[in-house]
């Protein structure tokens, strides 16, 4: 059994009367990938600030390669970080910038020389080592924030939203870039976005913060397939909820009358008959009829919305509300205006008590 | 329509500015002008010009002992007023200090409150301790003059700086001291120079503290200057400050210099 990397149990830090992390366990292996991804406030920013000892945790313990680090200063922990804006010294070029931590642990001259020259290879800016870090763009400067946060060969990689201050394009190519670097350099990250769509692309796990906890952990597709509260199945794409009063379990799935009309949906967690409950369906995943059937919810089709390789259908219900279906553009569509029946299959909706 | 109106009100904004300038320089080009007079008391405009109250200035003891004085209270002064400036206005920008705000205030009213008071309870104060007259009490009257100066430069630069180099710097395995040396203070000391520029100046202006803790012997150039206009007045007190201003200038010049070639960015 591989010892992890990094270790959180019950970390809780409060400012005032303001929790802002509960209780948060992790466990990170060597060389993963993990995410924190949430909204703003969500806890999961001073989680990280925490590991980096730029924050007093309030509770809990944090252990790196087993050794607990919280009483440590940022110094002595072996840790890289990467800031949301860079904060690159201004007023050293950008091979001292590399340098820094490397002279702080007293490295010989000739030992750094070669060092910063591999950084500077390893983020492709061999050429730019004279140039303050004003003199670079978005994309150069995260480059370089980079190359000094690993050039010392930290255990593990923090980087607090890297990428929020740079365009989209530049932003999907900066993902790959980071993604080839912690393959090449085998280093263990942990990561904090509020982007879904970068969280998905980039980890091999992704932590999900609400109100100072973790709502759920898995790899992308287990949080996108399967999530576990709500929330999780709200923050992350589009989900379609559908209010409705259970009506019986039976094994890992119930029914649950919504507007009327039974529909079934999977249950993470046993529901008794009765409850309240949301029934939650991704977009992709409803069956839109031409007819009102037997099986399913009917309304009406109000719009179709062309986005190109898809298209959006959106159904309004008798409760009024609109729901949403995603499909193919090549597939066939009922004309707007028609009455629609919505359905889908068991396995692709899931229930939350309300 | 607009595009007449924003011209006039850019010219009229112009003629504006070119009055309060004028207002502003007008007393100082006249006393400059009057220094190089060849009358024998202060007369506009002079009737010839000479550099005879200049020649006065150096050639009279009462003077060149004055400015000896002033020259021997500003630089330690000023010094100190930067260290514990510096010093002061880190705890309170970066530092966790209960009560923080109430102590730079405090440290600030030495040019708040009227001048006077600072005086007389410094007199008062020295008196216990024998100050008086002395070179030291001048120079710690100085100090607690000059040193909201430092405070505010300082702590305005700290503020103006992202704390997150600090934590960047701590990360990459830099101790507290390191990180002070190789970030905080390379990046602050524009902020410093301009704190111990301003606290010089402050220190060579002033008069009232001055006036309370010195004596005929101990007698910086405010003072001497303050007696002079008291007595016979004749234009050796236009030479001196017509050098005081361009000192002031030169100075000013200097910090302006200094904050042009450093400008450092902030983050983003």
């Amino acid at each position: 059994m591989t010892q992890p990397m990094l270790e959180l149990s019950g970390l809780r830090k409060s400012y005032g009367t303001h929790v802002a992390v509960e209780n948060v366990d992790l466990s990170l292996d060597p060389e993963e990938f993990v995410t924190f991804l949430g909204p703003s406030g969500s806890g999961k920013t001073t989680t990280l600030m925490m590991v980096a000892g730029l924050q007093q945790p309030d509770g809990g313990t944090i252990r790196l390669q087993g050794a607990p680090i919280e009483r440590q200063p940022p110094y002595r922990r072996d840790i890289g970080m990467v800031f949301q804006h860079y904060a690159l010294f201004p007023h050293m070029n950008v091979r001292k910038n590399i340098a820094f931590p490397l002279e702080m642990r007293g490295l010989a001259k000739a030992e750094i020389d070669r060092q910063v020259a591999d950084a500077l290879d390893l983020v492709g800016l061999a050429e730019y080592g004279h140039r303050l870090p004003r003199e670079l763009s978005g994309g150069q400067q995260q480059r370089v924030a980079l190359a000094r946060a690993m050039v010392y060969r930290p255990a593990l990689l923090l980087m607090d939203e890297p990428l929020g201050a740079l365009d989209k394009k530049l932003r999907e190519q900066m993902q790959r870039e980071i993604k080839r670097v912690h393959r090449e350099r085998r280093i263990s990250v942990l990561y904090v976005t509020h982007d879904q769509e970068e969280a998905l692309t980039m980890s091999d796990r992704i932590a999900v913060f609400n109100r100072g906890r973790i709502e759920q952990i898995g790899t992308p597709s287990e949080l996108y397939e399967r999530p576990a509260t709500r929330f999780v199945a709200d923050f992350l794409g589009d989900t379609n909820f559908f209010s409705g009063t259970v009506l019986g379990s039976s094994g890992d799935h119930c029914h649950v009358e919504v507007l009327g009309r039974p529909v079934e949906a999977m249950a993470p967690r046993p529901v008794a008959a009765g409850t309240a409950v949301v029934v939650a369906v991704r977009p992709e995943r409803m069956t839109l009829h031409p007819v009102a059937g037997d099986a399913g919810l009917t309304g009406r089709l109000i719009e179709v919305i062309y986005l190109g390789a898809s298209r959006r259908s959106v159904v309004r219900l008798a409760d009024g509300g609109d729901y949403f279906a995603l499909h193919p553009a090549s597939a066939a569509a009922p004309s707007q205006g028609a009455p629609v029946g919505l359905s889908w299959n068991r396995q692709h909706a899931t229930v939350f008590p309300v | 329509m607009t595009g007449d109106g924003m011209d006039l009100w850019r010219r009229l904004r112009g003629t504006i500015c070119i009055l309060v300038a004028l207002y502003l320089i007008a007393p100082l080009v006249i006393v400059v002008i009057i220094s190089f007079s060849a009358a024998s008391f202060l007369q506009f405009p002079p009737p010839g010009l000479s550099l005879r109250w200049y020649v006065n200035l150096f050639g009279d003891p009462a003077w060149t002992s004055s400015l000896i004085v002033s020259v021997q209270v500003l630089i330690p002064s000023a010094t100190l007023a930067t260290l514990l400036g510096t010093a002061a206005a880190y705890a309170l920008v970066r530092g966790r200090i209960p009560g923080a705000s109430m102590i730079g205030a405090a440290l600030m009213l030495p040019i708040i409150v009227p001048g006077i008071i600072t005086a007389a309870a410094l007199f008062g104060v020295y008196r216990g301790l024998g100050l008086n007259g002395t070179l030291t009490g001048l120079i710690i009257g100085h100090v607690v003059i000059t040193l909201p100066y430092v405070v505010a430069t300082v702590s305005s630069g700290l503020r103006t700086m992202d704390p997150r180099l600090e934590d960047a710097a701590s990360t990459l395995g830099a101790r507290p001291g390191a990180a002070f040396r190789r970030v905080t203070l390379p990046l602050l000391l524009p902020a410093i120079l301009s704190g111990l520029l301003f606290a010089a100046v402050a220190s060579f202006d002033e008069l009232i503290v001055s006036l309370f803790v010195s004596t005929a012997r101990v007698r910086p150039v405010a003072v001497q200057m303050w007696s002079n206009v008291r007595g016979d007045v004749d234009p050796t007190i236009a030479a001196i400050a017509s050098l005081c201003f361009a000192f002031a200038f030169v100075v000013l010049l200097a910090e302006g210099f200094l904050r042009r070639r450093t400008g450092i960015e902030g983050p983003r």
